[in-house]
């Protein structure tokens, strides 16, 4: 080792001294004040304050007394080389290669025994089953159908005296726990109304219905801008015109939110004529529109 | 006493000659050195933290109405792992920090791997032999940002509820295996029975993975040793720093307690991931200004900018979500891994290097490296436009565009600056293009 000593004794003074004691001192402080502030039930910052003091002190006792007062000399060690020389090279071949070729002649028991390693692996990739279900039916699920009626998160049945300007979050009765049908019902002029062909009679009184699910990324399509009639979704800022059938109209949504189909009964509330005009929620590869 | 313990473990191991050689490891005396052990010293606060939280933490997804000492939230449905985190936040003594210096120390954690990145790509530390420890590397961060994903999404609030719902719908727009993969991944439609269960598993497991990939980190690095940066007397073939011990031990043990400083008084007086405040989730629910950890909201821009794209592959659908959700990620991270491999095939260079370049030395390389960063700060930007468009009083969609725009035109406004920069330092400095 060829070593150039760049020893700092001139600054390895009593001074030096006096300021990492120093330093271990105010972490003493924090260590004990934490103690305090911890039996005691103090506030988190007291306690997180004097804990940052208590490692504070220790690290600065420590790098003051290592660059003021221990020794610091810059060495050179020559890095070697990095593969393996030839002797060892050729040592490895005979321990090795030399014994693998008197193996090699059991062709067949080789084989066996690579064929049972490739079924295990087969075995544990299709494990892979008790993850779960098939998510085909289940991604096309909601618990929307004919005559289901439309209730709040807590079950109240939805009634026609909801007022324009107004929405809702709204359910099949019995079903508040299917996240795949959370619709957003919302009132509409029915004047203004320019839904695709085939939806007149989906909107008695100018009620309308869209699932709650953005076809972007899944996010509840939580804001209503009631001057413009768009539904705004705060994740990923989709907008939807409630008008158009809530076809998108910027951000990166690219599907219209799926329409659910109502119409009011006697009594006065709200059901669904059946189940969304396609499927809820983000795309995937199955999808059929 | 020491020497008697120190002679009873060479009786049993001969440890002196392997005790000698760490001791005079040589260690280069400089600061951007620190950024790999910073992110060591995280990754040993966050496990050890880890352990206390995973004392109280429960991650059942059964529904329980909540008794505890936090008023606002009394009498409220909620689950077994949201309860659990505000036990460990208002109950469990010195819980809440603890737990905030856990989420302090993930963010610093992948904050140190990501500067420690950079450093060791603008200077040319990846090229060979380390190729090895940049492949390790790359895998840590990655690593590490799935174990911060999973670790923000088990207290099951709102906010991260959010953010898984995303995560599977991301996952759901592979194509050919995007359903299945969402499926099995997270057991069902996001949120089901075993989602947060599963999550959990992962991230305790995930870290023995990351112990292990630094284990080997480490190894190669004794193996290689440290590069050098260049200057005067600095050739590769020596290798020149500060021996282990004592003094660069008593500096690095310094940076760990000064590590553990900063996340200590960050979690007493920065209030992180404020679960209380953002309620249990509720799937019919969301908050706006959602946005996620710094870590991964370059994803969430990228999300929220690129435009309404879906495709079809013979009939079948794409989601337009899976090119900046997926593609863009996963090509990014390619081209990362493949980077030591890709510059010597285009440099012809494959010789061995133990000095480092200053950045402006290679004049494409750090233009490439500035001109993707520069990509990625605006992506994180995008991550919050709608904050971002209340905070300086514009609309929505200018701000979208004016991003849009930004996304193209920054990175490479950056890369042609910083190349000519590169150039201009070289010429100033009488060095021949």
């Amino acid at each position: 080792m060829n070593q150039g000593a760049r020893e700092k004794r001139g600054r390895a003074g009593p001074a030096a001294l006096a300021l990492a004691a120093a330093a271990f001192l105010a972490g003493l402080a924090g260590a004990a004040a934490f103690f305090y502030f911890y039996w005691t039930d103090g506030e988190n910052a007291s306690q997180g304050v004097s804990l940052a003091l208590a490692f504070a002190g220790m690290g600065a006792g420590l790098v003051i007394w290592a660059h003021r007062l221990m020794p610091d000399e810059e060495v050179k060690s020559r890095r070697g080389p990095l593969p393996s020389s030839d002797a060892e090279k050729k040592e490895f071949r005979e321990s090795f290669i030399s014994r693998e070729h008197k193996i090699g002649r059991r062709k067949l028991l080789g084989l066996l025994a690579g064929g049972v390693l490739g079924l295990l692996a087969l075995d544990s990739i299709s494990l892979l089953r008790s993850m779960g279900k098939s998510p085909l039916p289940v991604l096309y699920q909601t618990a929307w159908e004919k005559g289901a009626r439309l209730v709040t998160f807590d079950g109240r049945p939805v009634t026609t005296a909801m007022q324009r300007g107004d929405i809702l979050t709204v359910f099949p009765e019995g079903q508040t726990d299917s996240i795949t049908s959370q619709t957003l019902l919302l009132r509409m002029d029915e004047k203004l109304l320019r839904l695709p062909p085939g939806r007149e009679s989906w909107t008695p009184k100018g009620f309308i219905a869209f699932s709650k699910i953005c076809t972007h990324a899944g996010c509840p399509v939580a804001q209503y801008e009631k001057s413009v009639n768009i539904l705004l979704c705060p994740c990923h800022q989709s907008a939807f015109d409630i008008l158009r059938g809530a076809v998108p109209v910027g951000g990166p949504a690219s599907r219209p939110l799926p329409q659910l189909p109502l119409y009011e009964d006697q009594q006065g509330f709200l059901r669904a004529q059946g189940d969304f005009s396609s499927h809820p929620g983000p795309g995937f590869w199955s999808y059929k529109s | 006493m020491i020497s008697r313990l120190a002679r009873w473990l060479d009786d049993r191991l001969g440890a002196a000659s392997l005790t000698r050689l760490t001791i005079n490891k040589i260690f280069p005396d400089h600061w951007s050195f620190m950024l790999g052990e910073i992110a060591l010293f995280s990754f040993m606060i966050l496990v050890g933290t880890g352990i206390f939280l995973a004392m109280f933490f429960n991650a059942g997804e059964t529904k329980t109405v909540y008794e505890g000492s936090y008023q606002a939230l009394k009498g409220v449905e909620m689950s077994a792992a949201y309860r659990s985190t505000l036990n460990i936040s208002f109950d469990v003594p010195a819980g809440l920090l603890i737990r905030q210096i856990h989420h302090w120390a993930a963010l610093v954690f992948i904050g140190a791997i990501a500067l420690h990145l950079m450093r060791v790509f603008f200077t040319g530390a990846f090229r060979r032999p380390r190729e090895i420890n940049w492949i390790i590397g790359v895998t840590l961060l990655l690593l590490g940002i799935f174990n911060g994903f999973t670790g923000y999404s088990v207290p099951d609030d709102m906010l991260s509820g959010t953010g898984l719902r995303i995560a599977y719908s991301v996952m759901l727009s592979v194509p050919f295996i995007g359903d299945w993969l969402a499926f099995i991944f997270f057991g069902g439609n996001v949120p089901s029975q075993v989602t947060i269960s599963r999550l959990y598993g992962m991230h305790v497991v995930v870290p023995f993975l990351i112990l292990g990939l630094l284990v080997l980190h480490m190894m190669v690095l004794v193996r290689q040793k440290h590069t050098n940066c260049p200057g005067p007397g600095r050739s590769d073939e020596w290798v020149v720093g500060s021996r282990l011990w004592p003094t660069y031990a008593a500096k690095s043990l310094g940076l760990f307690f000064f590590v553990f400083a900063a996340l200590a008084a960050l979690a007493g007086l920065v209030q992180i991931n404020p679960v209380w405040l953002y309620g249990p989730f509720n799937a019919a629910a969301v908050s706006s200004g959602s946005q996620p950890d710094w870590y991964i909201i370059w994803l969430e821009g990228a999300l929220r900018l690129f435009p309404s794209l879906d495709f079809h592959i013979a009939g079948h659908l794409v989601p337009g979500i899976f090119l900046p959700g997926v593609l863009m990620p996963g090509i990014f991270f390619g081209i990362l891994y493949l980077w030591p491999f890709l510059e010597a095939r285009v440099t012809g260079d494959r010789s061995v290097h133990h000095v480092l370049q200053p950045p402006y030395m290679n004049p494409v390389r750090t233009a490439l490296g500035l001109g993707v960063l520069t990509f990625f700060l605006i992506l994180s930007v995008a991550g919050s436009q709608d904050v971002v468009a209340v905070a300086i009083g514009g609309s929505l969609v200018s701000v979208r565009t004016a991003l849009r725009v930004l996304v193209l035109a920054g990175p490479v406004v950056a890369a042609g600056l910083a190349y000519f920069a590169c150039r201009l330092i070289k010429s100033h400095r009488g060095i021949v293009a």
